[in-house]
């Protein structure tokens, strides 16, 4: 893969976005308000672009003009669930916690993913304070901050993993507080250059979309929206409405890592999600077992396992191991 | 009065927020339920039978009025400003949180919850939820950190004795951001029976606005009592402030009265310094976001939260409700902190020349009067909220001052 380097200059409304080494130079123009507002001086940024496509398509790609325009735009999780419904296949979607049980072993881990089955990684993202999360995954973010574990460790994470993953997609999943205390702007574009693909932030509803996710997607990072059991037809709506990328169905009321979900209370909400979007519907908490991988992921689009293999990193198992485990359920959820 | 252009009374806004301070900040599967609530209490707010039954439970069950006493030997000893106290140590339970409880368990009883659950530091947010549980034959579960369950035994005991189930919250060190935590994650699993009975202006809207009101008898009161006693108006309110509901209480009847003077006393544990062992999220901190708003809180460059320092488990909070983070940014109200060696110089004090013995929390505020009093005329009025009292410290204290209570037999 290979690094561009941009110089923005300003023109007219537009940004002008001149590649420093490519032949012919490459030039982009965009109604970039989010780059125009902070370039009152030319800056640089350098962005990634995928070894095999085009440089061009690419850099339209990862910088949306603005919102009506990236409607239109396939972010690289779209591409992954374009090329999974393609082959008829569900995906497998994985959690573990940045850091733990230290920066090396879950980079380990996190590289050996995509060839253990998994289709998208969640990287979770180290918070005092999870109060969504389970004794399991509580433990997890308490040892990864035990051993100096930070938002921007958990770039350079992502970033560390494009280099020599291009395709499968990113997702940071986290608190807010973070990412509000490194500025959000400073976070989106670091979160841009380290080729992060979506953000699940826990404590941000539909309410408070102005804080991150609105800008999330003027970048071209997916916002990707829990919905519950409580979230009811008068609201769903609401919580579709700027969700891109996929929907996270959370299989029950509660915490992770504790109950089990239960397949006759799950079936009839994803139906009910489907109707209301054409996003792929993927289902999370309470999946522990390849059997269980294996039915909801075939209810939905895909499957969510977190807690299952928390628990394998926390324990001490060697990355290899906790990895062979990842594979038996990436082949159920395939299969 | 009443111009709403000028006025420092007419938050939050739709969204919550006063300022940039508070919204809605919870995961999607609490999100109906704080709108549920919501809903209730917007209803509830211009209703007069709710109204009634609140005015009905607390001359009643509560006690209130409480009275507004002239702390004469104190203010005689101090040599300046006349001070009171506004006696909210004397409600049933002992504290000024019952008043909040009442109103949210009406609430609860109207949208036909039948558990209730609460977060607790000192135990008195615990304690006055497990008696209002016990009156209405409601369960009652109260978390708690392990290390106030330690240090505020006899609140442990007490819920116990009135029908509560108590758990200890072992994460973090064990103080009450770690019980609210734990409080989150009950109700995210229990939504369809149970209601969350918050006790400090803190936690996702509508909590921090509803909590102030039903604390803001204490201020009405006030208002009422002082002017009966000198004819006007007080010239400056002090009250210790751990999430800031006592505080919010006394304050809010009187943000527009714009020769009143308002200052919070924030736990300044060993001192407001670079080790953060203190409470002092104002003086100390910056803005974050943690239990479903935004507001003050004392964190590390990471926006990791950190753990905070007090030797009063009321006020032993990293965070602050996001209305004093209002007042303090727009300058309407000061935020000052106090020590556990000045509180418990006070606390002293409060006994010795009053009879009173104060809980840990007010003897902060107390503290702060101690030192300005002084320096104030004879003729400048100082209401200090005396928020609880102080049944529940003797054990601390006589830690903090060298006693073993086996000492006495
Ligand atoms: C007597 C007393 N005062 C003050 C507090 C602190 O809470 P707030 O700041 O909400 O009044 C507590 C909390 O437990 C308390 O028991």
């Amino acid at each position: 893969m290979s690094k561009h380097s941009f110089i923005i200059d300003h023109h007219g409304g537009a940004a002008v976005f001149l590649c420093t080494q490519c032949e012919p130079e490459a030039q982009l123009y965009v109604h970039a308000r989010h780059f125009l507002d902070n370039a009152l001086a030319p800056l640089q940024v350098v962005m990634d672009i995928r070894d095999n496509s085009d440089g061009r398509q690419a850099i339209e790609r990862s910088l949306p003009n603005d919102r009506t325009d990236r409607e239109g735009m396939m972010t690289r999780i779209d591409d992954k669930f374009a090329t999974l419904q393609a082959a008829g296949k569900k995906a497998f979607v994985t959690y573990i916690m940045a850091g733990d049980t230290d920066y090396d072993t879950s980079l380990e881990v996190m590289r050996g993913l995509p060839a253990a089955g998994v289709d998208v990684i969640e990287l979770g993202l180290p918070f005092t304070d999870p109060v969504a999360d389970g004794q399991t995954i509580q433990l997890a973010g308490q040892r990864a901050l035990d051993a100096g574990q930070t938002l921007k460790k958990t770039l350079a994470m992502a970033k560390t993993f494009r280099e020599d993953d291009t395709t499968t997609p990113i997702v940071i999943m986290g608190y807010y507080n973070p990412i509000y205390s490194m500025g959000v702007d400073k976070f989106l574009t670091a979160a841009v250059d380290a080729g992060v693909d979506g953000l699940i932030i826990v404590d941000l509803p539909p309410e408070e979309d102005a804080e991150l996710c609105l800008p999330a997607k003027e970048v071209g990072i997916n916002f990707i929206r829990l919905a519950t059991p409580t979230t009811d037809a008068k609201r769903l709506p609401k919580v579709i409405e700027n969700t891109s990328g996929f929907i996270y169905y959370v299989s029950m009321n509660g915490i992770t890592g504790t109950a089990t979900a239960q397949v006759n209370a799950v079936a009839p909400e994803v139906t009910r999600i489907k109707q209301a979007t054409d996003l792929p519907v993927v289902i999370g908490f309470g999946v522990k077992t390849p059997e269980a991988a294996k039915t909801f992921a075939d209810l939905g689009d895909g499957v969510v396992v977190g807690s299952a293999i928390v628990e394998r990193i926390g324990r001490g198992d060697a990355p290899a191991d906790v990895l062979a485990f990842v594979k038996t359920l990436a082949d159920a959820a395939h299969s | 009065m009443n111009d709403l252009f000028n006025s420092f009374m007419t938050g939050p806004d739709e969204n919550g927020r006063f300022g940039d301070f508070g919204g809605r900040f919870v995961s999607e599967t609490l999100m109906p339920l704080i709108l549920a609530l919501e809903e209730q209490y917007e209803h509830a707010k211009t209703d007069e039978t709710f109204w009634a039954e609140m005015h009905d439970l607390w001359t009643h069950y509560v006690g209130r009025p409480s009275p507004l006493y002239h702390a004469e030997r104190l203010t005689e000893k101090l040599g300046g400003a006349k001070i009171y106290l506004k006696r909210d140590e004397l409600n049933h339970t002992g504290a000024h949180k019952i008043n909040n409880v009442l109103g949210q368990i009406i609430l609860a009883r109207r949208m036909g919850k039948t558990r209730i659950i609460a977060e607790t530091g000192a135990g008195q947010h615990g304690v006055a939820t497990a008696t209002v549980c016990a009156k209405f034959g409601l369960k009652c579960v109260v978390y708690m950190g392990a290390h106030d369950v330690e240090r505020q035994a006899p609140n442990v005991f007490r819920m116990k004795l009135l029908g509560a189930e108590v758990i200890p919250v072992t994460s973090g060190r064990g103080t009450l951001k770690d019980a609210m935590n734990d409080a989150l994650r009950d109700w995210v699993t229990n939504v369809d029976d149970t209601f969350y009975c918050i006790g400090t202006v803190a936690g996702p809207h509508p909590y921090p606005a509803m909590v102030r009101d039903f604390q803001s008898i204490i201020g009405k009161e006030a208002k009422e009592q002082m002017m009966a006693a000198e004819g006007r108006l007080p010239d400056t309110l002090i009250a210790a402030i751990g999430g800031g509901s006592n505080a919010m209480g006394l304050f809010f009847p009187f943000l527009d009265d714009k020769d009143v003077n308002i200052i919070g006393v924030e736990a300044g544990g060993k001192g407001v310094n670079a080790k953060m062992e203190h409470c002092a999220s104002l003086t100390g901190g910056r803005p974050g976001v943690l239990h479903g708003n935004r507001t003050y809180l004392l964190q590390d460059d990471d926006g990791q939260i950190l753990e905070g320092f007090s030797i009063s488990a009321g006020l032993d909070y990293p965070g602050i409700g996001p209305e004093h983070a209002w007042l303090h940014e727009i300058g309407r109200a000061q935020y000052v902190s106090i020590t556990d060696v000045e509180a418990l110089e006070a606390f002293q004090l409060c006994c010795d020349m009053e009879g009173i013995i104060p809980a840990l929390e007010p003897s902060h505020a107390l503290a702060h009067v101690i030192k300005i009093a002084p320096t104030l005329p004879k003729d400048h009025l100082i209401i200090m909220n005396m928020c609880g009292r102080g049944d529940k410290d003797i054990f601390t204290v006589a830690k903090a001052l060298g006693f073993e209570m086996g000492d006495f037999a």
